[in-house]
């Protein structure tokens, strides 16, 4: 019988991934999901811990693993990391402090940074990887480093202080590497085709309908955050969500994400965000897209 | 009141001249849009609506109040601006934090902590009778979300400095405590403290 602080993470469960019916076409039944402008990491986490998809709970792994995991996009890296922590409680503490941690590097961009212009600035593009997405990976890298110190140590009070800045700085890292690799220069733009492009007219009834909708709740985060285009792991539907702050997408698969941090845009576009999110959808990466997609399927 | 370029070379006029005339009139104007709703969805006693609305007002009611104590928190230091005289606020400053010095380095660090957008606070504890610095998130007002009456806000959402200082946020909390017009920080303790 569960114990009732479990039952309420499973309504905090069911909470976090609302389902609600689109506007569009009443004939595409497809998931659109929305999500209150604050979301607790906690409850992310707890959320994440909670499913019973074999896929989500990985065996137990050495430490250096789950930090590794860190590195890969998508939405099992902070739920392993907690996972990894839970159970190094069992776990002998000088295992957990002579493992090496895998550090995490800032990517390469596939372009220079002037490559997208006009829609992103070359100021923008250097500032945004070499300066913000830097200090996210500077970050996960020293919150990792003092986790599994205090790990070592059972500190569980300085564990769950640090799981905020984990929280924050791993989902930097993850949410701009897959942004770098969504984008393309102008001239290589080509809109999506097959098996995306069919699931896009399925669930959104077109692409232009795809981009406004996904436009309009990007536009219409309070503070910062990210929209994403994403792709549900069970029933294999296509979504638009947005996420606060640095939270990775906490439901399915990133395919393709907005930043809409004022960093991202207010340097060229000041307080104009619609018209970044206009001018983005010129430089769309829908190869990149198609892949992760596919991969996904 | 003062003109766009009077904080400078701390703020510049460009970044004045938007957060007010373009930020800040962007709350108001959906404020007031959001409260035409509110009252048409109380007078229906539709609830459903009444809640719904709460979000928008938070963020617009929020950003209204928020930034309407911003632009009174800051003058030129032609005019005051980071003079702090002796007074019951300086008073309370030194017997919690041992110097205005290391107020300004607790608030500034917390301030520039946060993650993503918001602001960061002095604010007073009424229950307790003591200053407090705080933090919110986004737009949340702090007396409406913490009890804390704030007497001095720093706004750190991008828009109130990337223009001049791009992703460097400690220089601008920095230079901010150039500005502060404790004049109006003091009167804003004497009120709270009623």
């Amino acid at each position: 019988k569960k114990p009732s602080s479990f039952s309420r993470r499973r309504e905090q469960a069911s909470e976090t991934c609302l389902t609600l019916k689109s506007n569009s076409p009443p004939s595409s039944a497809r998931p659109v999901r929305f999500r209150p402008s604050q979301q607790e990491p906690a409850a992310f986490l707890e959320e994440e811990a909670s499913s019973s998809d074999p896929e989500d709970n990985p065996p137990p792994q050495q430490p250096t693993m789950a930090t590794s995991s860190l590195l890969t996009a998508g939405r099992s890296a902070c739920k392993s990391l907690l996972q990894q922590t839970q159970k190094s409680f069992l776990s002998s503490s000088a295992a957990a402090a002579s493992a090496p941690l895998v550090a995490a590097k800032l990517p390469d961009l596939p372009y220079d940074y002037a490559a997208l212009e006009p829609a992103i600035s070359g100021e923008i593009m250097e500032l945004h990887h070499s300066k913000h997405h830097q200090a996210y990976v500077n970050g996960i890298n020293a919150a990792s480093e003092q986790m599994l110190d205090a790990q070592a140590k059972g500190d569980f009070a300085a564990m769950s202080k640090l799981t905020k800045a984990i929280n924050f700085n791993a989902g930097g890292h993850l949410n701009h590497s897959i942004f770098w690799t969504n984008l393309c220069p102008k001239r290589d733009y080509r809109p999506p085709e097959g098996k995306l492009l069919a699931k896009i007219n399925e669930n959104f009834g077109s692409l232009d309908n795809l981009q406004k909708q996904l436009s309009a709740m990007t536009v219409g985060v309070q503070g910062s955050g990210w929209g994403w285009l994403g792709l549900d792991r069970d029933t294999k539907q296509l979504f638009v969500q947005t996420m606060p702050n640095q939270d990775p997408l906490s439901c399915g698969v990133p395919l393709l994400g907005i930043d809409i941090w004022e960093h991202a845009y207010y340097l060229q576009y000041k307080n104009v965000r619609p018209d970044y999110v206009k001018a983005i959808w010129e430089i769309v990466n829908w190869k990149n897209i198609e892949e992760r997609y596919e991969a996904a399927l | 009141t003062y003109d766009y370029a009077e904080l400078e070379p701390f703020i510049s006029a460009e970044i004045m001249q938007l957060h007010h005339s373009k930020h800040h009139q962007t709350y108001v104007t959906n404020l007031n849009a959001m409260t035409e709703k509110l009252e048409e969805a109380v007078h229906k006693r539709d609830v459903s609506q009444i809640v719904t609305l709460q979000q928008g007002i938070k963020f617009n009611g929020g950003g209204h109040l928020n930034h309407s104590i911003f632009w009174n928190n800051l003058a030129s230091p032609k005019k005051g601006g980071g003079e702090l005289s002796d007074g019951e606020l300086l008073n309370m400053i030194n017997a919690q934090y041992g110097s205005l010095d290391n107020l300004q380095t607790t608030m500034s660090a917390a301030t520039v902590a946060v993650q993503g957008s918001g602001w960061g606070w002095l604010g007073y504890d009424k229950t307790n009778k003591k200053l407090q610095v705080a933090t919110t998130a986004n737009q949340d007002p702090l007396q409406a979300t913490t009890g804390l009456v704030p007497i001095l806000g720093i706004d750190v959402w991008e828009h109130a400095y990337y223009l001049q200082y791009k992703n460097v946020r400690p220089d601008y909390v920095k230079s901010i405590w150039k500005i502060v017009n404790w004049k109006d920080v003091s009167e804003r303790l004497a009120e709270a403290k009623k």
